[in-house]
């Protein structure tokens, strides 16, 4: 009896925190299906959370009107994922160096690349603007491959300088850690190589770590905003967060807000509920390991 | 990455060796699995920052047609006589101080929370994660309608205490307008670090928890005896990603107060980006973000020695 | 596992692709000059997502490519929120475009950092004399922008409701003294009818707080800068006019006549009834009078002593200095100048016509009209904000300045920081010379 009550009570804080966590973004969502006036109106009492009153799809065509959202959202999902694939496969080739092999300078990377996590983003973005315009980039007009200058205005600004990430390499250090040495030392005595350890051993355990940095790097590129309208001119190429900026204008449309910020958060959603899954995996593969 | 390919390609080559070759075939190899990553981080991250700190000794401007003076250290004895400079240290380290145990704590709260065999238990994790695919800018803008004096968080004050409170104007007021930010940023971030928590617990080998339940351990102590100690990895981890976290408070306050009301929020990287793209003092905020980061620099280095591994 | 291994390289090898695929579909201007290639003038404005203004600006451009063969104008239209950001950004990556827009009071600043070239444009339809003062972007002594509209602000307010609390609407020869407006709004308070009678937006941020409020210094007699030289804010940022503002200024919220912080839509709150006297911009006249009729009532500037006053200049056009075909940007600068333009342009976004010859063809602009004290007051009321380099950064004191006193802080001590802060930027600056 006491364990039934037990395991109701335990229910019970969850259920009362997801109305914590869940409840401003359902105000968000439910915002988006009313008219401005509404949303204020509504503000002061429970139907802020409820599809009450003049409810209609107004606010998202209003936002297809307003922004070119199809293309801000391809645009993302091709920087966002780039960025996540070549992240996963760089940060963790390091991290797996530096955490189970042994080298001259070790520490001494281990410890510039932690101390790396300090310096934010917007404290060197101005000299960063100016230095990748500096860099040369190929560019490929029909068969004719050229080396020019500046990589501003393209896909690969986006991309090329989030790849390399300390989060990622960290977390990834101290997720390897974890792995024990002996396979290591058993997979040498076989005969394989190191490269072959990490890719066919250590990274294939490392579900749970893959899909953690996956999130991790997926979010801020998803996010990014500040960057995107330094360094993009042409509304092609913007990804989805310039987008929000379109809404702020004289009369703020709260209502096309709402919508539009619905409209970027729930395929990220929906990808984190897919690595849910991939989590769960590698919950009973670690557990057959040991 | 060719570094690497040509590691390899000697590897195959050489079989069983010396150690010696051993060794340095293994050097070989770690150096071209770490050089992609260095070497992207030496060129978007390093040389640009050596760049903005080189800044601070000079006398530039965001838009400006003479070029760069070096000044020596001139924005550093202005920097120590700017009050507003004082205040925004304080804040950050206020924010920092809470909001590092405050989310750590509970986000490991929730990762137990969610980690039991519970049917349902994805759902719960789904919803507790949903802030963090929130970009903090429209969460910003969403609880600045919430912490209104009339907006819902009010409301919902008032009536749990019968109409007997009345909360405050959160964001108008110098007293409560950090508390306010604070609880907004673990709101939206706790999630995050539920999730690394969580895939730390996935690491503790089930055996373990078998062969303390033989023993009969109660949940504190499996807790204290399996739990913990198999957390030591995740432990540094998530302490020091919140505190770097933390010490970048920007967003938040850039969007919801903007560093008021009396500067009571404002904190370094706001001061930083304020007086270098409004204010137009590029030098100036250079100098900010070298102070600021030699500050964290200490601040980790101290963690990191005290949550150092006794190997 | 083996699978799973496999797909990681798979993942491997088209992130690869895909890189180096995104390299290929790079577009953009290479090279060394900017923003025009060939016969090809790029324009940048500031409109994505206003798309009411965005469609004149394609309207000229259209008319202007199809006029000649010589150029072809293409657009890229940026957020306004950070448009400054995305133009020092590629100034400093020297990739500015050819042709322009810049809110008025930038552009001192950005004349003198090198973004911007003189323009001449005397061939256009309509001359420059023509156009309301603050349209005119000068600086020293040389012409570096125009607009086609300007904006003013006023206060609206109910007839029914003033008139209830007997309260005289003014007109632009009398308007309201500092005494009547704070008696009004006394009675207003006291009929407990309305929290907060006056609403003027203090919920913005940014430039909104150096345009809205600083007029009403200079209507104290007080102001952001002295003038003569523009070389000191010291004894007029911190003077004893512009302190008797910020007493005022506070005195609002105080007495409760004011929000500290307005809610996330003023002018609905005003249409709604939550306040009595809202001050806001020309923008919102047509929707205002829409929602009202006769009872809503045009109100000038309070007359705080020094004559009323409201801030001018608006968003302007412009050519930049690295332009590699100025031929090119100021034929368009030259064509966009017809009267046709200056109509759409108020049309469409509910602005103020720069010309008189203008204000005749928009509906309620025209002498007489119902809207047309509002062309008034910008032609009569409007004075520049500051016009010297300095001024991004006296707008940021004096935003900052203003927002602590309403949070409580002492008028003269924080009048008094800000006017030392500004005086230390303009001597490391060295007066901004050069």
């Amino acid at each position: 009896m006491t364990a039934f009550l037990k395991h109701l009570g335990g229910h019970a804080g969850r259920v009362v925190l997801a109305l914590v966590f869940a409840l401003p973004l359902v105000f968000m969502l439910v915002s988006s299906f009313k008219p401005d006036d509404q949303i204020f109106g509504d503000l002061g009492s429970l139907r802020a959370f409820l599809p009450v009153g003049a409810v209609s799809l107004d606010n998202y065509t209003g936002v297809f009107e307003r922004v070119p959202a199809a293309q801000f959202l391809l645009n993302s999902v091709i920087i966002s994922s780039v960025t996540v694939a070549l992240g996963v496969i760089v940060n963790s080739m390091a991290a797996f160096a530096l955490s189970r092999m042994r080298w001259p300078g070790r520490k001494v990377v281990l410890t510039a690349v932690i101390a790396t996590l300090i310096v934010p983003f917007e404290t060197f973005a101005l000299p960063l603007v100016w230095w990748v315009n500096q860099l040369p980039l190929l560019r490929v007009n029909g068969f004719h491959p050229e080396w020019t200058t500046g990589w501003m205005d393209t896909y690969q600004v986006q991309i090329v300088p989030f790849v390399a990430n300390a989060f990622s390499i960290f977390f990834f250090h101290q997720y390897f850690r974890s792995v024990p040495k002996e396979i290591d030392e058993a997979a040498i005595m076989d005969g394989a190589g190191w490269f072959t350890i990490y890719r066919r051993i250590v990274m294939p355990l490392s579900g749970p770590a893959v899909a953690t940095v996956a999130i991790l790097t997926f979010l801020p590129a998803w996010n990014s905003y500040l960057w995107p309208l330094m360094v993009v001119q042409s509304e092609e190429l913007r990804p989805v967060m310039v987008g929000i900026s379109y809404f702020f204008q004289l009369n703020v449309g709260w209502g096309q807000i709402m919508a539009y910020s619905s409209m970027i958060t729930v395929p990220i959603l929906a990808l984190f509920m897919a690595f849910q899954r991939s989590f769960v995996n590698s919950i009973a593969s670690t557990g057959v390991k040991g | 990455m060719t570094t690497m390919i040509a590691a390899l390609g000697r590897l195959r080559t050489v079989r069983r060796t010396r150690t010696t070759h051993t060794r340095r075939r293994e050097s070989l190899t770690a150096l071209g699995m770490a050089a992609p990553a260095v070497v992207l981080l030496i060129v978007f991250l390093a040389v640009p920052v050596v760049l903005a700190f080189a800044l601070a000794f000079t006398d530039a401007r965001l838009i400006s047609p003479t070029p760069a003076r070096f000044v020596g250290l001139r924005n550093f004895t202005l920097l120590f006589q700017d009050p507003v400079f004082y205040k925004s240290l304080r804040n950050t380290a206020y924010f920092a101080a809470i909001v590092v145990p405050l989310q750590a704590g509970l986000a490991l709260a929730l990762a137990l929370l969610v980690n039991a065999k519970v049917r349902g238990v994805i759902f719960f994790r789904t919803v507790y994660f949903l802030p963090v695919v929130t970009s903090m800018v429209v969460v910003s803008l969403l609880w600045t309608f919430l912490y209104r004096k009339d907006g819902l968080v009010n409301h919902v004050i008032s009536t749990l205490t019968l109409g007997h409170v009345q909360g405050p104007d959160w964001l108008g007021d110098p007293r409560t307008a950090m508390p306010a930010i604070i609880l907004m940023s673990v709101w939206q971030g706790v999630g995050f670090h539920m999730i690394i928590w969580l895939a730390g617990l996935q690491t503790i080998p089930a055996e373990l928890y078998e062969a303390a339940d033989l023993d009969g351990a109660t949940r504190r102590h499996r807790f204290r005896h399996v739990t913990w100690p198999g957390l030591r990895a995740t432990r540094t981890f998530v302490l020091v990603t919140i505190t770097i976290a933390a010490f970048s408070l920007f967003t938040q306050i850039r969007v919801m107060t903007q560093g008021g009301p009396l500067d009571s929020t404002t904190t370094v990287v706001h001061q930083a980006v304020h007086t270098g793209y409004d204010q137009q003092q590029t030098a100036y905020a250079a100098a900010m973000s070298l102070i600021f980061f030699v500050l964290v620099l200490t601040v980790s280095l101290v963690q990191r020695f005290l949550t150092r591994e006794k190997d | 596992m083996v699978f799973r291994t496999r797909r990681l390289a798979c993942a491997s090898v088209t992130a690869l692709a895909a890189t180096a695929l995104v390299a290929g579909c790079a577009s953009g201007d290479g090279g060394s000059t900017s923003g025009a290639s060939g016969n090809t003038l790029t324009l940048w404005t500031h409109n994505a997502g206003n798309s009411a203004e965005l469609d004149v600006v394609k309207k000229i451009i259209k008319d202007f490519n199809g006029s000649q063969d010589t150029y072809e104008v293409k657009l890229q239209a940026f957020p306004q929120n950070d448009y400054n950001s995305s133009v020092v950004a590629a100034a400093s990556a020297r990739k500015l475009p050819c042709l322009l827009d810049v809110d008025g009071p930038n552009v001192a600043n950005w004349a003198w950092g090198g973004y911007l070239a003189p323009i001449d444009v005397s061939g256009g339809e309509v001359p420059l004399s023509d156009q309301l003062a603050s349209t005119v972007a000068r600086y020293q002594d040389k012409v570096y922008a125009y607009g086609f509209y300007d904006v003013a602000l006023t206060f609206f307010a109910r007839r029914s409701v003033l008139n209830e609390y007997g309260i005289r609407i003014p007109s632009m020869a009398e308007p309201w003294t500092k005494d009547e407006f704070d008696a009004a709004l006394a009675e207003l308070k006291k009929s407990g009818t309305f929290e907060y009678p006056l609403e003027m937006g203090t919920g913005g941020s940014g430039e909104w707080w150096s345009y809205a409020y600083s007029p009403q210094m200079q209507s104290f007699g007080g102001d952001l800068i002295d003038r003569d030289g523009y070389r000191t804010a010291s004894g007029t940022f911190d003077g004893k006019d512009s302190v008797a503002w910020a007493t005022w200024f506070r005195s609002l919220v105080s007495n409760g006549y004011m929000a500290k912080k307005s809610g996330a839509d003023p002018n609905k709150d005003f249409l709604a009834g939550k306040s009595a006297i809202q001050w806001d911009g020309s923008w919102n006249a047509a929707k205002n009078a829409d929602k009202l009729g006769d009872d809503l009532a045009i109100i000038p500037p309070v007359d705080f002593g020094d004559g009323p006053k409201i801030g001018g200049a608006s968003w302007q056009w412009a050519m930049s200095s690295s332009c590699s075909d100025k031929d090119g940007a100021q034929a368009w600068l030259t064509f966009a100048r017809q009267t046709k333009y200056f109509v759409d342009y108020a049309k469409a976004t509910g602005t103020l016509p720069a010309t008189q010859a203008a204000a005749r063809q928009v509906d309620g602009y025209q002498p007489g009209g119902k809207f047309n004290e509002l062309v008034e007051y910008a032609r009569t009321f409007a004075v520049v904000r500051p016009v010297t380099p300095a001024y991004p950064y006296i707008s940021t004191e004096f935003e900052k300045a203003a927002q602590d006193i309403l949070a409580g802080a002492d008028p003269e001590n924080a009048l008094g920081q800000g006017a030392k802060d500004i005086d230390n930027n303009l001597r490391t600056n060295n007066h901004y010379a050069g």
